[in-house]
């Protein structure tokens, strides 16, 4: 259908066109940018509200309310501190997603490498043991975020007996093929920072005895580590070495 | 002028006669039943469940059977040919999109009030007139944003699809500019471009979400003054977009 030409339009209509838009585009240039901040996190809706949302696609769902929850607490421009946020609600944002999706590594690379890495021991803490909690549901797929918290309880925390935990985990609960040997040693070297080496050597040569390390270049180093672990125990019965254990 | 205040009544008219409002009782009905039932339901806070959960409800469905009817009875029309007939009258088009649009303003009205019904035993007097107010405030923009997109597009299904993407956009538009500048990263060009495009898309459209909260319901309710940038908004974005509705309108060759 063919069109009239501008000039069949009323100039009164063109004016009126022309000061809407100018005035809507005023209007909105100059109201604040909506910002969200760290009070204004709500509480997580129930598992099944989430689920009737959803409209029977969760993962959907999960994808756009981990965006919804990073909006949250890294905003551009005022960059609002993850430790504003009021962790209760956040830890059961972060649950709710996964339960939405399981198989999502989002929430916990959030859980383990941002909201644990803020400077408040208690919040950190927190959030170390919902990474713990929900490691245990599904190790083989999880154990990278525990990892993590095992080295942030062991270099920020400094509470090698809560990294050993958490290692111990790692070596117990994950099985599968694609763990590395480096997850499952954690266990050896937190054992050796807490100066239980006889404890250390013992777990060496039962992994070196148990015949599940192919490769020769890990067998190398494992076969090292037990020999200085070895020397250190020897040092250590001639009085040569402290005993002191370190917390 | 005596045009507009006939097709005024006329488009009134249409929808009793399509038992509009008659859906808008049932769905009112249906709306109060849940409501009804959802506090059974409810362990805790169930008045305040009640009434999130109805104005929202509401608020969808008169959103929905006002772009429905308005599209739906404006491409009728033109299929009968009957935008032709009242287009060779001796008066000006603007005459016609007025007269259609005072008939759906009234109708809009009706239909907010209709909503706000069910709320009155769960709700604030006060919130909920300010609630009703501006529900018709957001129905009149989504009658005129019908009306422009019924014209440009003269087919029901790009015109709804246009007016149901306006509508969840504009409401839905500032929790997306928030998470748009919220980037773990220092933001690359693709994050500023895209930042740049939400920032541009915001200007243009009405802020709806600030409109018809159902916070206000709860509570004690919030002033007047709340109102204030809802009719503004509202009596700007009306004239932004019936002017670009009557631009379409003079420059159709029927």
């Amino acid at each position: 259908m063919s069109q009239r030409p501008i000039a069949a339009v009323p100039r009164g209509v063109l004016a009126l066109l022309a000061l809407g838009l100018a005035a809507q585009i005023a209007l909105k240039a100059s109201a604040p940018p909506p910002r969200a901040t760290a009070e204004d996190l709500p509480p997580a809706p129930s598992i099944a509200a989430l689920r009737l949302a959803s409209f029977g696609d969760p993962v959907a769902l999960a994808k756009a309310l981990m965006l919804y929850l990073q909006a949250f607490d890294y905003q551009s421009g005022s960059k609002v501190p993850y430790r504003d946020l009021d962790y209760g609600r956040l830890e059961a944002w972060l649950a709710r997603i996964l339960e939405l999706d399981p198989r999502g590594q989002y929430p916990l690379l959030a859980a383990s490498r941002l909201y644990a890495e803020v400077p408040v021991e208690a919040k950190q803490r927190r959030m170390l043991e919902f990474v713990y909690r929900q490691f245990l549901l599904d190790p083989d797929r999880r154990w990278p975020w525990l990892a993590h918290a095992t080295a942030i309880a062991k270099h920020r925390l400094h509470d090698l007996p809560l990294a050993l935990r958490y290692a111990q985990a790692i070596q117990r609960y994950a099985v599968a093929d694609n763990v590395p040997l480096w997850a499952k040693q954690m266990e050896i070297f937190i054992l050796e920072d807490m100066n239980e080496l006889e404890t250390a050597r013992l777990i060496i040569g039962g992994y070196l005895q148990s015949g599940t390390i192919k490769d020769p270049a890990e067998l190398r180093f494992l076969d090292e580590r037990l020999k200085q672990l070895e020397a250190r125990t020897a040092r250590r019965a001639q009085g040569k070495e402290p005993m002191e254990s370190v917390r | 002028m005596p045009i507009v205040a006939s097709l005024a009544r006329a488009a009134l008219l249409e929808a009793v006669r399509n038992r509009l409002l008659w859906l808008a009782v049932v769905v009112v009905v249906i709306a109060f039943g849940l409501a009804q039932f959802l506090n059974q339901v409810a362990i805790t806070e169930s008045r305040e469940i009640q009434t999130a959960l109805l104005a929202a409800a509401l608020r969808v469905a008169a959103v929905f059977m006002v772009a429905v009817f308005v599209i739906t009875s404006m491409v009728r029309e033109s299929s009968d040919k009957v935008t032709e007939l009242l287009l060779s009258l001796p008066v000006p088009r603007s005459a016609y999109f007025f007269g259609k649009f005072a008939g759906y303003a009234m109708l809009v009205s009706i239909l907010a009030v209709l909503s706000a019904l069910p709320l009155a035993p769960f709700a604030n007097f006060q919130g909920l007139v300010l609630w009703t107010v501006s529900l018709v405030c957001e129905l009149l923009i989504v009658t005129a944003m019908s009306l422009f997109c019924v014209l440009s597009f003269a087919q029901v299904v790009p015109a709804f699809a246009v007016v149901a993407g306006f509508y969840l956009l504009s409401r839905s538009m500032a929790a997306m500019q928030i998470i748009a500048g919220a980037a773990l990263q220092d933001p690359t060009l693709t994050d500023r471009v895209v930042n740049a495009v939400v920032e541009l898309i915001a200007l243009l459209l009405p802020a709806l979400d600030g409109m018809t909260q159902t916070t206000w319901l709860l509570g004690s309710g919030p002033g007047v003054s709340t109102l204030g940038p809802v009719v503004g908004q509202t009596a700007l974005y009306l004239v932004l977009i019936c002017s670009a509705a009557l631009f379409d309108l003079y420059r159709k060759n029927f």
